[in-house]
């Protein structure tokens, strides 16, 4: 390996710990999720350099732009920045504690009885089509069908599982309303559904 | 990769980053100057000829104006804020070719800076993390109307993010690739504007809507958020904030004309390829007249309406349109 790839690797490995070191032992929400987004950002910079762009792309797109930006809305929108003392009990940092040294032992361990002296075998060269998107989509609809079908229908099942909870929540709140207002407001009907002007 | 190399990426992007922070400028220019002709009025005419450098006098009274921060702002965030939403703004147009290759210098220089296989995913990416300065600059402010403005901002950007990326589905699968420079190779025959017309008409509404221009401008609603998520932004701060906001404007007419209107290509340019880069600014400039007139000509939508209109219309209408495309494609053989 030369000595600019071991450095590049070096850099972003060390921002990847960083971030997530710092998503952890952050005391406002808001900055915890930031560091979160740093650090999906920075593995999905790792996945580019690796050859995968469209995973890279995805990667931020959908877990840095789209989920994150919810993460965050959620925490503002319920002013829930700063963590109250009662949720870091001592309990929850000793299980942290405790998983962490497990996985750190497990990595060393592998390193030290399967990594070392072993020569790290070189890269095949990679086809020109490598990670394209028209060969991820020839995978994804012909070998791996079966698992994009099924997350395919879980996804749509949180969808109408969240359509349903939204809706039998608002139907309660206005069926209260019509309860203490009985005559403005009729019970069916959901809170867009007002008319215009 | 040679030395060469380098230094040609250098001054692209350097000519990159200059040409968007002076079409900025001018476009705010351009602006002043259509709203005021659709309006009877003159517009800025003062400095310079014709008020030509207007925007250099706003830039001198900016640069020079005192740059408060509220009490009780989280200033880290405060001033990182301006910052996340101007960088994705002047990085989006990577990967979109400006003209075809030209011959200078003994060597041909593409005029793109990069042409990845995912070109478009990386415009949705792109687009997707400038949401988070908008959020950011209304929560660290610690005030309502700024907060109130910027989760109106973000929620509207994230839902027209949905029809904006289904609306560029439909070129997608017609060039049969993501890269934005074989979409425009494979508008030679005709434009995707006349093949796509619920697509390019999806496009351009999701797009004002991503960019928070009227009549979608709900974000800094006067009457209610007075100047939304940067209400408490002054100076320069404001002035990057300003400046995103016509940099993006630059960018999705770009990325429009590319992927819609044939990008650069036009009558002889095959012959003399200094013409592209022509042909794409004289398409540019007809859609931000156009993104001003809708500006001067229509009221702002109620913020319900919008999210509905998002929702409820634009987001099955873009999916109908992929399926239809497909099916077309495949019936037809692409």
């Amino acid at each position: 390996m030369s000595i600019g790839v071991m450095l590049v690797y070096g850099l972003l490995g060390l921002i990847v710990v960083i971030t997530a070191l710092g998503m952890l032992t952050s005391r406002n929400a808001v900055y915890s999720a930031l560091f979160l987004v740093l650090n999906f950002a920075t593995v999905a910079v790792l996945y580019m350099t690796l050859g995968a762009p469209f995973i890279a792309l995805a990667q931020v797109s959908v877990y840095a732009g789209a989920i994150m930006v919810l993460f965050l809305f959620v925490i503002m929108l319920l002013g829930a920045e700063h963590i109250t003392q009662r949720s870091t009990g001592r309990g929850h940092r000793v299980l942290s504690v405790l998983v962490a040294v497990a996985l750190l032992a497990e990595a060393v361990i592998y390193i030290l009885f399967r990594g070392a002296g072993v020569e790290m075998a070189a890269l095949p060269s990679l086809p020109p089509d490598f990670a394209s998107p028209a060969a991820i989509g020839q995978l994804l609809f012909s070998q791996f069908l079966l698992p994009f079908e099924i997350t395919a229908v879980i996804l749509l099942s949180a969808v109408i599982g969240a359509i349903y909870l939204t809706r039998r929540e608002r139907q309660a709140a206005a069926r209260t309303a019509a309860a203490e207002q009985p005559a403005e407001k009729p019970v069916e009907e959901p809170a867009e559904k007002t008319p215009i002007y | 990769m040679d030395a060469g190399m380098i230094l040609e990426w250098v001054i692209k992007s350097v000519v990159m980053v200059l040409m968007l922070t002076g079409g900025f400028a001018y476009v705010t220019l351009f602006e002043r100057k259509v709203i005021a002709r659709i309006q009877v009025r003159v517009g800025p005419n003062r400095a310079g000829p014709q008020g030509v450098l207007q925007p250099i006098a706003d830039a001198v009274k900016l640069i020079f104006k005192e740059e408060l921060t509220p009490a009780g702002a989280d200033k880290k965030i405060f001033i990182l804020a301006p910052l996340i939403t101007v960088l994705p703004a002047l990085t989006v147009l990577a990967v979109v070719p400006l003209g075809p290759p030209l011959n200078l210098f003994g060597r041909t220089v593409n005029l793109f800076l990069t042409d990845i296989n995912v070109g478009v995913l990386y415009i949705i990416a792109i687009t997707s993390i400038s949401v988070y300065g908008i959020t950011l600059a209304g929560w660290s402010s610690n005030n309502k109307y700024a907060m109130l403005g910027g989760l109106r901002a973000t929620a509207q950007m994230i839902s027209y993010e949905l029809a904006l990326g289904l609306a560029i589905v439909g070129p997608v699968i017609l060039a049969g690739s993501m890269s934005l420079v074989d979409i425009v190779d494979a508008q030679r025959p005709m434009w995707f504007a006349v093949l796509q017309p619920a697509g390019f008409v999806l496009y351009f509404i999701a797009s004002l809507a991503e960019v928070n221009r009227a009549p979608f401008d709900m974000p800094e609603a006067e009457q209610e958020l007075t100047a939304g998520y940067h209400s408490e932004y002054s100076g320069m701060k404001f002035a990057l904030f300003f400046m995103a906001e016509y940099i993006k404007m630059i960018a999705v007419a770009t990325i429009g004309a590319t992927l819609f209107l044939g990008g650069y290509l036009g009558p002889f340019v095959d012959r003399f390829p200094i013409l592209g880069p022509l042909y794409l600014v004289a398409k540019v400039v007809v859609w931000l007249f156009v993104m001003v007139w809708v500006r001067s000509a229509l009221p702002r939508i109620r913020y319900d309406r919008l999210m509905a209109l998002g929702w409820k219309v634009l987001f099955p209408l873009g999916l109908v349109n992929v399926l239809v495309t497909a099916l077309i494609v495949v019936l037809v053989g692409g």
